[in-house]
């Protein structure tokens, strides 16, 4: 181990896990090269496209910036975590239904973000949808059916209550 | 091949004309889907780019000592290196002119120059600032009308490919920026402009972009198997190979190369970008090598032609078009890549789609010392319909017509001849405006606003001759289960390719589409296709794998005829594959490939009775609201209307017409790459490179399909991919003009650039300076 190498511990998707990482990794760094997911993706390295878009602690955060340091300890949730009981979540569901995506790689920022929302806000406007989305981008313009996949998961799963 | 003319038989299908979801979506929901972005190879190196400084200059020393010494870099690579792996190592599709690493000059800023290979990216990256290249610093040309004449001069001699016929004569050509000049000659202008009763002259500039698609550009080789395998993020693998093979020397069969889904393409990943790259460093090295762009680096890769426009016409009192003159100017920067494809096949249309009896065309591929400049949606038709239409708007309001009117009295009708002399035939060009005006509700009262919010609407109307000739080859496989696999080389890209070729296949031998696997590209396994683009896989690839289910078709007849069954019967090759072998085994495999007839044009006269295979319309109408203080606009409404053919899956064909036009929105209002004068690039980054995000998605916004049908198409359709960009940009500009009474003749629309245009001619809109 060198200065720089440090062991992280955090649970990722309902798993305790344990990593060694170099400090200057970011969290998609340790996601693609310990845990082999890559559902998470750097695209505009920036921060500012969303598709690298990862839970922790609640918290959406950039997985391109963000350091995988400071993932010690923490609750860490990627879009793999949306089907863990086998069956699609219905903002997945919808978001098949609806069309919501073409090349389909921004469309793991938008399903945690859409998550995110709904849980916090079970029946959002579309006002309140566009601005809770307003960070991720996706370049084949599909936003209208994402808005449409929102809405449809928000009546799914408030019909379900 | 002759073209065979189908006749509408719909209700006789079962699976096409349905909407159903793409058949990869629950890998794009769970993040799963395969995409070459993932790849890791074991032992791998990464390869970082550095890149020229300087515009133009001589490259006096590259010095890598301190970079090799950096711990954990494996090899520092520049042309000398390449040089003895690949001893003529320039690609290009169309000029053999784009070295893998700079070669004794550099012609732009951000062209490659050296590589560093090491196991860790970031080791890589460090070691990029330890190399210092010296440079001696040669005069440039950016401007594209500038450098057809400047004597600044990008390269020393022009290298056409010998792929193009027509670009052949050009080989050994010195001192030019010119590396195409495609004319058109119709009538006579001159007569008719003699003769006008209005004549109009104009010229409308587009700005250079980029593709930006969100998985940037991947490609990774290995030595294999005695060759050499390419896995890249695509859109043309079968180009790729051949690519890679000529410069080795080897023949194709040596060179494999695969893709993944794309994670966007939109013309951006064609040819060969980074891959022969990857070819020569793993050559090198010795060892698998991964070439990964970051967002920035697309930039300097490959961009939109900037155009300049000149445009004259001529209009009888009654508001007929009698003549039209158009100049074309395409900055195709540095190198040319498929540049001269877009002068031609967009340059033949740059008159319109309008029924005009005396034309002129001359359209310039011309080289700059910017990025270089190759496919982008629409193949340079979004810079014609810009221009045209915008025109068409200013015509219209000099003479007092409507110009839905203007524009419905000189559309080119079917069976009519288009400038080319090639007949109209299936553009459903009257169709689709008249739906748009009534989507728009044309011919009710308009609220135009008051005071500071003044509102304004317009229409725009484009087309497109779908790029020929070109062949696609397709296999059909059944199991002996009686499920199917269809071996296809078009690449999805986020278009639902893979789910349009699953059910056609399905649709032909009867079969559920959930049964059917369509095969990712890999030349080893998957037969040639000319590339993803330019709308062309629903019309070339759905008729090979048409074919190819046919060819199956046919010989499952055969086969039940020789066990002795009823050959009338359904086939079903389950049953049939176990009469004929005893168990569950074999295969039943049908091909098919396809070509559409063509004429190449007449190099004087741009003329050619068979042009095109088919004609795709795409039209798109805005309503917007300007703030006459501040120049700012919202979009209010956005209609979109395409001709397609037959919508074969009419939910996706709807998405990709409503992408492509938001897409355009971002070309239309706010995209530019910004360069100083020295030819650097001020915006390379989203932080200061606005692409659409959802709050400028207008609230009110909807797609229509015209109700046509290709009668040369699979089942009646065409390609749709670039349809819904067409119209949009000079919609906008016609829609400021009707709200505020400013005409805008370059792109993108700026609110700054209206502001301004506000505050100098039309004060009276503005209560602070009137």
């Amino acid at each position: 181990m060198s200065r720089t190498t440090m062991q992280i511990s955090f649970v990722l998707n309902q798993q305790k896990v344990q990593a060694v990482i170099e400090t200057h990794h970011t969290v998609l760094d340790v996601l693609r090269n310990t845990f082999s997911l890559y559902g998470a993706r750097e695209s505009c390295g920036q921060g500012l496209c969303g598709c690298c878009t990862v839970i922790v602690d609640g918290d959406a955060v950039s997985g391109c910036l963000y350091l995988a340091a400071a993932l010690d300890g923490c609750t860490v949730q990627t879009v793999e975590n949306l089907d863990a009981d086998g069956s699609l979540h219905p903002i997945q569901q919808a978001f098949i239904d609806c069309g919501a995506f073409q090349c389909g790689f921004c469309t793991s920022g938008f399903l945690l973000m859409s998550k995110q929302l709904l849980e916090s806000n079970p029946n959002p406007s579309e006002a309140e949808i566009r601005n809770h989305l307003s960070g991720n981008l996706c370049r084949c313009a599909a936003y209208p059916e994402i808005i449409k996949a929102v809405q449809l998961a928000a009546h799914r799963l408030n019909g379900a209550q | 091949m002759t073209l065979i003319d189908l006749e509408p038989e719909a209700a006789q299908w079962n699976q096409l004309k349905k909407s159903r979801p793409r058949i990869e979506s629950h890998a794009k929901v769970t993040g799963r889907a395969e995409y070459i972005h993932n790849l890791s190879l074991p032992g791998m190196l990464h390869a970082k780019i550095l890149r020229s400084t300087v515009a133009h200059g001589r490259i006096v020393s590259i010095r890598t000592d301190a970079a090799k010494a950096l711990e954990g870099v494996h090899s520092v690579v520049t042309s000398q290196d390449i040089l003895r792996v690949i001893p003529e190592p320039y690609f290009g599709p169309a000029f053999h002119d784009q070295p893998i690493l700079a070669i004794g000059k550099v012609h732009y800023v951000g062209e490659p120059v050296a590589v560093v290979l090491s196991r860790d990216p970031y080791i890589a990256e460090e070691a990029l600032h330890l190399i210092e290249v010296e440079y001696e610093e040669l005069p440039a040309v950016f401007n594209e009308v500038e450098a057809a004449t400047s004597n600044v001069f990008v390269h020393d001699a022009l290298k056409p490919a010998g792929t193009f016929p027509d670009l052949k004569h050009l080989a050994g050509r010195k001192e030019t920026n010119v590396a195409l000049d495609f004319h058109v000659r119709h009538g006579d202008v001159s007569k008719a402009f003699a003769e006008a009763d209005h004549l109009f002259e104009h010229t409308f500039r587009t700005q250079q972009v980029m593709h930006t698609p969100l998985e940037p550009m991947v490609s990774l080789a290995e030595l294999k198997d005695g060759g050499i395998a390419i896995h890249t993020a695509s859109q043309s693998p079968s180009f790729v190979r051949l690519e890679v093979a000529r410069l080795l020397g080897w023949p194709e069969s040596r060179v494999r190369v695969r893709t993944a889904l794309l994670g966007g393409g939109f013309g951006a990943k064609l040819y060969v970008k980074l891959e022969a790259l990857a070819a020569a460093l793993s050559l090198l090295s010795r060892l698998p090598v991964r070439v990964a762009l970051t967002m920035e680096e697309q930039f300097y890769t490959i961009t939109k032609h900037a155009t300049t426009f000149r445009i004259k016409t001529s209009v009888s009192k009654e508001g007929r078009i009698t003549g039209r003159q158009c100049e074309v100017w395409w900055n195709g920067g540095a190198f040319a890549d498929i540049g001269p494809r877009v002068t031609q096949k967009s340059g033949f249309t740059a008159a319109g789609p309008y029924d005009i009896d005396n034309v002129s065309i001359d359209s310039y591929q011309v080289y700059t010392n910017l990025p270089p400049a190759g496919a982008f949606r629409g193949f340079g038709i979004t810079q014609m319909v810009w221009a045209y239409e915008s025109q068409a708007d200013i015509i219209a309001r000099e003479l007092a017509m409507d110009p839905v009117e203007f524009r419905r009295m000189n559309l080119l009708r079917d069976g009519r001849p288009h400038a080319t002399d090639t007949i109209m035939k299936d553009a459903a060009l009257v169709q689709s405006l008249d739906l748009l005006a009534d989507r728009m509700e044309w011919s009710k009262p308009f609220d135009r606003g008051t005071g500071t919010l003044r509102r304004g609407r317009g229409v725009g109307i484009g087309y497109k001759a779908l790029v020929a000739p070109t062949t696609s080859m397709a296999i059909v496989n059944l199991s002996a289960d009686g499920s199917c696999f269809v071996h296809a080389g078009t690449v999805d890209m986020g278009q639902g390719s893979d789910t349009l070729l699953a059910t056609i296949a399905a649709e032909v031998l009867g079969l559920d589409p959930d049964v059917v696997r369509v095969i990712h590209p890999d030349t080893d396994v998957t037969p040639y296709d000319m590339a993803t683009l330019g709308s062309r896989s629903t019309f070339h690839m759905g008729h090979a794998v048409r074919l190819a289910a046919e060819d199956a078709l046919q010989k499952m007849q055969a086969l039940a005829r020789e066990l002795g069954m009823d050959p009338t019967e359904k086939p079903d090759a389950a049953k049939l594959l176990v009469k004929r072998y005893g168990m569950q085994a074999g295969n039943i495999i049908g091909s098919g490939g396809f070509i559409p007839d063509y004429i190449s044009p007449d190099k004087k006269t741009g003329k050619s009775t068979n042009i095109t295979p088919n004609w795709m319309v795409g039209a798109a109408g805005v309503e917007i609201e300007v703030d006459t203080e501040t120049g700012h606009f919202r979009i209010t409404r956005l209609e979109n209307v395409g001709d397609l053919g037959t919508p074969l899956n009419p939910a996706i064909v709807e998405t990709q017409l409503s992408g492509a036009s938001i897409m355009q929105l971002g070309a239309a209002l706010y995209e530019e790459m910004d360069f100083d004068d020295q030819g650097q690039l001020r915006n390379a980054s989203f932080a200061e490179y606005k692409i659409p995000g959802i709050h400028d998605v207008p609230h009110h916004i909807h797609t229509e399909i015209v109700d046509s049908y290709q009668h040369n198409g699979p089942f009646g359709a065409k390609g749709v991919g670039e349809t819904g960009c067409y119209g949009v940009a000079s919609a906008v500009a016609a829609a400021i003009e009707d709200a505020v009474g400013v005409r805008l003749t370059s792109l993108p629309l700026k609110y700054e650039t209206l502001c301004r245009a506000l505050h100098t001619s039309a004060p009276h809109l503005n209560p602070e300076t009137s």
